[in-house]
């Protein structure tokens, strides 16, 4: 029971990635790198400021600003250098590993002994998972509610914001960017504010699968945009195309779809090292699966 | 009003000579004045309408819309003056976001962005009226992605959009021209009410010499880079397809003589 809610506690948390590069990539479709370098630097800034003792919603949200840091960096780089979207995020990602190594100080930081964010709401809503009978997992069973409600609330304000006047602007130029300039747009400046919401949210996800594992490594951070990307073509594929908020559920949808794949291909019996091999086979499936399953074209309004 | 003066534009492929898209054009277009530009290809009357708009940035001269002098802004700094419709509807409006969506951008023209609702009542409201007013029917559409909408119909937004508010200039850079010949009757029609009734200052870029002979108050024909004619008034209204087409086949006749010419000329002395 505790490790079959663990999971879902680590993947409920990895959708916050999936939302990320939903934003990036989907929004503004800017396949953003920076994702993994981001996400480990929200991992080592949170875990570095909860051992200096600092408040852990301080810290959770310290990662979080580090992570919009990154992207806006990225996102700089390619509006004013005109540097291409891949070759900035590898450039920052590249950085951000002696960033990552710096901050954190050595490779590897336990949390243990160390009061999380975590430990608060847990202790907050244990009495009432008790009562709700989950016995031992009472504990696990708090940390997923919070993950969800979480989670919930992160869909809830992108959808909201992305429905303001700014939000609007911003997929517009995203979309279609000679529209957008015409109509007066800083496309550039856009794309900047773009990519440090979708870094926010994957640092955030970083400072929380630091709590939840209760340790940081500057190595985490490897593969999660193709993580993300699984999660957000996995949930294209579930509900076809939607507008923005259906788009949004199906991202998170996707994520713990896919976390569920593969926590059971590793149950199956396959080796962990073929893990990420199998994670790119998932993507190549998710991506080709919508146009063998339907003979329309592909419609462009699958955003 | 639109005071363009002495643009010139030039570009040089590597290797090759120095060639003036825009060569030193200088011209005014009052307020309330609807212009019709033709040209043959390579004219340079894409890239004239691309200095206005300021997706070229010119090598000398002066762009004025209004009073304001446009010359150094950038393209997105342009737009708080000028409305534009382009050739492909794609380019114009976002595919993704719904016709609402796409207007509330437009709503936005030139203004700054802020947090408030994009799609609130009032501008639902004032979006269907606006559709239906230029196209009845588009008004039912308003939560549809745009790009599930044909090219015709997206150019209609795409009118309503830049006229949402009142532009100092309106740019139309060919914008029937990828469209089949019913859509397009329709959008020049849509085209000629929105300028007459709002009195709009226009610059229009046409392939169709039937739509260059029908429309606008004045037609200026650019030739190499330069105006080689300038009509208004009664003799702009006398003007035929038949005329135009005449002055076309001068042209390409004159150019034919010339680079065979010219070639010789350079053989022998360069």
């Amino acid at each position: 029971m505790i490790t079959l809610l663990a999971t879902w506690t680590f993947g409920v948390t990895l959708a916050l990635v999936a939302l990320g590069v939903f934003v990036s990539y989907r929004l503004f479709s800017f396949p953003d790198i920076t994702t993994d370098g981001s996400f480990t630097l929200g991992a080592v800034t949170t875990t570095v400021l909860l051992v200096t003792g600092h408040d852990p919603a301080i810290a959770t949200l310290g990662g979080a600003a580090a992570g919009a840091a990154a992207g806006a960096c990225t996102g700089l780089l390619h509006a004013i250098l005109r540097i291409e979207p891949l070759l900035a995020g590898i450039l920052v990602t590249t950085a951000l590993s002696s960033v990552n190594l710096v901050v954190l100080g050595r490779s590897n930081v336990p949390l243990a002994g160390t009061a999380t964010l975590l430990d608060h709401v847990e202790a907050l809503l244990l009495p009432a998972t008790t009562a709700a009978g989950f016995g031992d997992a009472a504990g696990e069973a708090a940390r997923l509610i919070v993950m969800l409600s979480g989670v919930g609330i992160a869909v809830i304000l992108l959808w909201a914001f992305f429905r303001t006047n700014l939000g609007t602007a911003m997929r517009a130029g995203g979309d279609t960017a000679t529209m957008a300039r015409a109509l007066g747009r800083n496309t550039g400046l856009l794309t900047v504010g773009g990519l440090a919401i979708a870094n926010a949210l994957t640092a955030l996800s970083g400072a929380l699968v630091a709590q939840v594992q209760g340790f940081a490594d500057v190595q985490m951070g490897i593969g999660m945009v193709v993580w993300g990307m699984a999660s957000v073509f996995l949930g294209a594929a579930l509900v076809g195309p939607v507008r923005l908020g259906g788009a949004l559920v199906a991202t998170v949808a996707g994520s713990i779809t896919f976390r569920l794949i593969v926590a059971s291909a590793l149950r199956a019996g396959l080796h962990p090292d073929w893990l990420k091999a199998a994670t790119a086979l998932v993507v190549l499936a998710a991506l080709i699966a919508p146009r063998l399953l339907s003979r329309r074209p592909q419609a462009s309004a699958a955003r | 009003m639109l005071d363009v003066r002495h643009a010139t534009v030039a570009f040089s492929a590597p290797g090759g000579p120095l060639v003036r898209a825009v060569d030193d054009i200088s011209f005014t277009i009052p307020a309330g004045t609807f212009v019709v530009v033709i040209g043959t290809n390579g004219s340079g009357k894409s890239t004239l309408l691309g200095a206005i708009a300021g997706t070229v940035r010119l090598d000398t001269g002066s762009i004025h819309v209004a009073g304001h002098d446009l010359t150094a802004r950038r393209e997105n700094q342009r737009a708080r003056y000028i409305g534009r419709v382009f050739q492909d509807p794609r380019a114009g409006t976002a595919a993704s976001l719904s016709v609402l969506e796409n207007l509330a951008v437009a709503a936005a023209r030139g203004r700054p962005v802020g947090l408030g609702w994009a799609t609130p009542r009032q501008l639902r409201a004032e979006a269907a009226q606006r559709l239906a007013a230029i196209q009845p029917g588009l008004e039912q559409r308003l939560d549809q992605p745009i790009g599930s909408m044909s090219g015709g119909q997206r150019q209609i937004v795409a009118l309503v959009m830049a006229t949402w508010h009142r532009p100092e200039l309106l740019l139309l850079d060919e914008h029937t021209a990828a469209l089949d010949p019913a859509s397009a009757d329709r959008v020049v029609q849509a085209t000629a009410k929105l300028v007459r009734d709002q009195k709009l200052t226009a610059l229009m870029v046409t392939h169709s010499l039937e739509q260059a002979a029908g429309l606008g108050d004045r037609l200026l024909l650019v030739h190499r880079g330069r105006i080689s004619l300038d009509v208004e008034g009664g003799a702009k209204r006398r003007l035929s397809t038949a005329d135009l087409a005449g002055r076309f086949d001068r042209l390409r006749r004159a150019d034919q003589l010339d680079d065979p010419a010219a070639r010789t000329l350079r053989d022998l002395y360069v």
